[in-house]
């Protein structure tokens, strides 16, 4: 069954969940559940749109495949901050006695909770954080990565510089890690020189002096990784400087769930994604219109990952027991299920190969959106999978 | 470098500088007629954005979400006052940081409740959008002029209200003397919630300014919360010169550190880790100035002991 | 007086019961939680001695608890790999020995005091809050920022350090090691306060001029309040980071600064319990308000500013009815 605290935490806030809560755990122990999936997300402060869509892609699979699926789900929020993320799973796992963990939106919360939740024998399915640490050396067995690993995104957007002929990019990412790895996937590709590479402060909103610096370049094209509200106020300082360059970068600032905020100032921009709504297939049309009736909103890039991660934990519950670790390892690997991306396969590191697309911001009636104008890569793999030991 | 990109890059200094001004013009006036340290004055900054970005989206106008990010944090900073705020100012500093960081919570996730969980779309009007060539052929961003002009129109309000008006008169007499204004006969709590109100509606509207060029998303006043306090303890708390003053320095510190720093580093080191490092040091830059500053003048720059 | 030491050793007795009961039926996540509230508790302890009883309002403390949690995080992950600190000009190789790292932590904490305090405490008030936290944001930024140690990624640890005759990886003894130090902790800032140190740093904080004329140097006084509270609170994040298995730069933050006088004021300040209390509590309501809404935030908030306003001294004072015991 499913468990009534994750309905509630959807669609009720206040004294109910406390009920559900003892409900919940009734429920438990009553073992009727085939599995108990933990989802540690980030659902309160800034970066909350991230989590609650990964959250609600989530749900909406397991909502559909109804109570015979016997799956029980555990939310919790993380306050994307690493150490309450951890203590969260100490508490899935200890005292929830979860089979299976997922949710974690961020990197740097993903290193802090699933080396240990791994080395404790649990499940973690990544939804959207895929560091190169757990890619490569640190790869796990039980560790799968549903939605990309860190580099390929920006390694799409460098193949799509080359094709457009870009030949001098001035290529600029925030002074932490993921922004380092996005130059240095950015970099990969790309095949041209490069006017300029900047690092900016983490969660700088004021980027005058770098546009000042790309107007003085004799650039020809702009690469950014600048997720959230960074990229909201890039885009529009850009728009606002007159710089007419092409931009390119990927899907993180020009994601459903802010572009309405950047507004204008996208149109028009080449970002590259694994998913699109406009992907031709059954799964991904049903997807589009069971989410937009259920939440009445486009479903975003995170949304998809909440429901792709879902069902291919269904599809692997459907073949094996999840107590039987080895049977649901091989079950996972297999990922037998209808990805709304299209074709789907895990590489030996237990990250996904897949095309990712180039997409173009463009206006469908009042809102923006996307479309795919352009496949980037054709089934990529990422450059760590021949570091790690699994076959 | 360029001397054109260098005075670009000064320009964008002094119109960040500007920007903090207003939320720091708030920040320090409170504290200086009310002794009150204000953590909630990025809350408030960021109700100025939100009101703005509905008002815009309602109505289309950029004034009228002008007006309404004024008026928004005007009434909330009110309100605040009447309820929260006027209990703190016989308490020591260490309950008012509490307390208005607990106010913090609560508005970040008040708007969270009411406006979702996703950033708002605040965009500079047509009329102001767009490039102007200034003398020399710098290209400038005409809304960055005008946010610096709108700050100098602010503060010389200011200096006036405060120098030449008989509310400016009672201010300055509170700062000295706070029982001495009240044997007067001028009602001080009065005094006191409109002097809150006003430095909230300037963070609104520094909010609401700042918005239309960034992100209108909750938790958006908390960096510029710290920058503030960080201006206003570089210029001498209750100073509006040292906010003035001090905010210049703070943007152009950071502006052409960010510029300057990873270009200095590069003439010794490899290209990719001078970058890197330069931009470490640059984020900080202003850190290390406020303690520098601090060190040498325990009051800051105007500051009184 | 006799009734605030009552109450201090029935939080003591809590303390130890709640995880024996969670031990006896079994739910080791509780243990973690007390373990998580007990290493929290001494942070505040920490702070509350240069906060509390010497009335310096540190905003940036973060910065000793980051120092400690990355003196474990440096230490075990060069152990981890193998790989010595320094080869010249003599080898420095990592450890996973919780005693010396311990003993790395407090004298990192306490070495990085000495020199924030140095600096700062030249300036009082709001200026000394200020540029704490300036303080404090300087070695966030440089900790997210500086690649070697993971930037902003953190540094993970596979497994918890070694503590002679201690299986670590056990809540249940891990909590006993944490609370031990705990104990010794508060025992040993009992004696400071009630020694002729912690009487003058008192007096000092009540009245400065009258301290300054029997010749005191109350610069120095507070400089040596200030390095003890660092060097305890860097303890404090060594074993945090043993906890998580894990260190970020988030423990630098201001955000963390603000929380451990969230712990005090709770607690009550200048109480020897209150940070302890602080901290049970503040992680009690982060456990039960986080299930009751996704917008818990504001139920805390307005926790804290119920406190703040209506119950001044905190939950001990409350619970005490009694003025902060000064000077004694």
């Amino acid at each position: 069954m499913i468990s009534t605290k994750a309905k509630q935490t959807l669609k009720a806030f206040g004294a109910a969940s406390v009920l559900a809560l003892s409900m919940a755990t009734g429920a438990a122990a009553g073992g009727h559940a085939k599995a108990k999936i933990g989802l540690i997300t980030t659902l309160t402060g800034g970066g909350a749109g991230l989590g609650v869509d990964v959250r609600d892609g989530f749900m909406l699979a397991i909502n559909q495949a109804g109570d015979g699926a016997g799956v029980e789900v555990v939310i919790e929020d993380d306050q994307r901050k690493p150490d309450v993320a951890v203590k969260l799973a100490d508490e899935m796992i200890q005292s929830e006695k979860v089979d299976i963990l997922t949710g974690i939106i961020w990197s740097n919360l993903a290193l802090a909770v699933v080396p240990g939740a791994v080395a404790q024998g649990k499940f973690y399915l990544s939804p959207n954080a895929g560091p190169f640490q757990l890619a490569g050396k640190g790869c796990h067995e039980n560790y799968f990565n549903v939605a990309w690993q860190n580099d390929n995104l920006h390694e799409a957007a460098g193949a799509y510089a080359n094709e457009a002929g870009y030949k001098n990019s001035f290529i600029l990412a925030p002074n932490y890690p993921a922004g380092q790895d996005a130059l240095k996937g950015y970099k990969r590709m790309y095949g041209g020189d490069l006017a300029g590479e900047l690092y900016t402060k983490l969660g700088q909103t004021d980027y005058a002096a770098e546009i000042a610096q790309i107007r003085a370049s004799d650039a020809d094209s702009v690469f950014f990784f600048l997720p959230g509200g960074m990229g909201i106020s890039f885009l529009k300082q850009y728009a606002d400087s007159g710089i007419d360059l092409p931009v390119v970068g990927p899907a993180f600032s020009f994601d459903q769930g802010i572009l309405q905020a950047v507004g204008e100032a996208a149109l028009g921009v080449k970002n590259t994604s694994q998913w699109n709504k406009d992907i031709d297939n059954a799964a991904n049309k049903a997807f589009v219109e069971t989410f937009q009736a259920e939440y009445g909103r486009l479903p975003s890039l995170y949304a998809s990952q909440g429901f792709d991660t879902a069902n291919l934990i269904l599809s692997a519950l459907a073949k094996a027991d999840v107590k039987d670790a080895d049977a649901f390892r091989a079950a996972l690997k297999e990922a037998d299920f209808d990805s709304v991306r299209g074709d789907f396969k895990f590489g030996n590191n237990n990250h996904p190969i897949q095309d990712i697309y180039v997409r173009e911001v463009i206006k469908e009636g009042d809102v923006f959106t996307n479309k795919i104008i352009a496949t980037g890569l054709t089934d990529h793999q990422d450059v760590h999978a021949k570091d790690c030991a699994l076959q | 470098m360029s001397v054109i990109l260098l005075i670009e890059q000064v320009l964008n200094g002094l119109q960040f500088g500007v920007m903090l001004f207003l939320m720091a013009a708030g920040l320090t006036l409170i504290f200086g007629v009310m002794g009150l340290i204000n953590l909630a004055h990025g809350s408030l900054y960021m109700v100025g954005a939100f009101a703005a970005a509905a008002v815009a989206g309602w109505t289309g106008s950029f004034l009228l979400a002008l007006a309404a990010s004024l008026a928004a944090a005007a009434a909330f900073g009110a309100l605040i006052e009447l309820t929260v705020i006027r209990r703190l100012y016989a308490r020591d500093h260490l309950d008012q940081v509490l307390a208005t960081f607990a106010l913090i919570l609560i508005f970040s996730e008040a708007t969270r409740w009411t406006f979702g969980s996703f950033p708002l779309f605040l965009d500079t009007p047509d009329w102001l959008s767009g490039t102007v060539m200034l003398p020399g052929g710098i290209e400038y961003s005409l809304y960055r002029l005008t946010i610096i002009g709108i700050g100098l129109v602010v503060a010389v309000a200011l200096f006036l209200l405060i120098s030449k008006t008989r509310v400016g008169m009672r201010i300055r007499a509170g700062e000295n003397d706070r029982e001495m204004i009240g044997a007067l006969g001028v009602d001080i709590s009065i005094l006191y919630t409109l002097v809150f109100a006003l430095g909230a509606a300037l963070a609104g509207l520094s909010g609401a300014l700042v918005g239309a060029i960034q992100s209108v998303e909750v938790g958006m006043g908390e960096p510029v919360l710290i920058l503030a306090f960080v201006v206003i303890v570089i210029g001498g708390i209750g100073s509006i010169k040292g906010a003035l003053f001090g905010a210049i320095l703070v943007g152009l510190t950071d502006t052409l550190g960010r510029t300057l720093l990873p270009v200095l580093f590069g003439t010794f080191m490899e290209a990719s880790s001078a970058t890197t490092i330069g931009s470490a040091l640059a984020s900080m830059l202003i850190y290390i100035l406020m303690a520098g500053v601090l060190v040498f003048r325990p009051t800051g720059l105007f500051g009184s002991a | 007086m006799l009734r605030e030491r009552y109450l201090n050793l029935i939080i003591l007795a809590i303390l130890v019961i709640i995880p024996l009961w969670a031990w006896v039926s079994d739910e080791p996540f509780t243990i973690t939680l007390v373990t998580r509230a007990v290493i929290l508790a001494l942070a505040g302890v920490g702070l509350n001695l240069a906060l509390g009883q010497g009335g310096l309002v540190s905003f940036g403390h973060a910065a000793y608890f980051g120092i400690g949690g990355y003196a474990m995080g440096i230490l075990a992950s060069h152990a981890q790999n193998y790989d010595p600190i320094i080869e010249v000009p003599f080898l420095i190789e990592g450890t996973n020995s919780m005693p010396i790292i311990w003993l790395v932590a407090v004298i990192a904490g306490a070495l990085s005091a000495l020199v924030i305090g140095a600096l700062s405490l030249r300036t009082t008030g709001v200026y000394f809050i200020m540029v704490t936290l300036a303080f404090g944001q300087m070695l966030y930024y440089f900790a997210i920022s500086w690649p070697a140690y993971g930037g902003e990624d953190g540094l993970s640890i596979y497994v918890r350090n070694q503590f002679p005759g201690v299986n670590t990886l056990d809540p249940m003894q891990f909590f006993v090691v944490c609370f031990v130090i705990l104990c010794v902790v508060l025992f040993l800032v009992d004696r400071i306060n009630k020694s002729p140190f912690g009487l003058a740093l008192d007096g000092a904080h009540q009245q400065e001029e009258r301290v300054q004329t029997v010749g005191i140097n109350v610069y120095r006084l507070r400089l040596v309040a200030f390095v003890i509270s660092g060097a305890i609170t860097a303890l404090a994040g060594a074993l945090f980071a043993d906890l998580n298995r894990f260190v970020s730069p988030v423990m630098f933050s201001w955000h963390f600064s603000g929380e451990i006088i969230v712990f005090i004021i709770l607690g009550g300040v200048a109480r020897l319990f209150g940070p302890v209390v602080g901290a049970c509590l503040f992680i009690l309501l982060e456990h039960i308000l986080g299930d009751l809404s996704d917008y818990w935030h504001i139920y805390l908030g307005a926790i804290l500013l119920f406190v703040v306003l209506f119950a001044k001294g905190g939950i001990l004072g409350f619970l005490s009815k009694k003025e902060v015991p000064h000077a004694g």
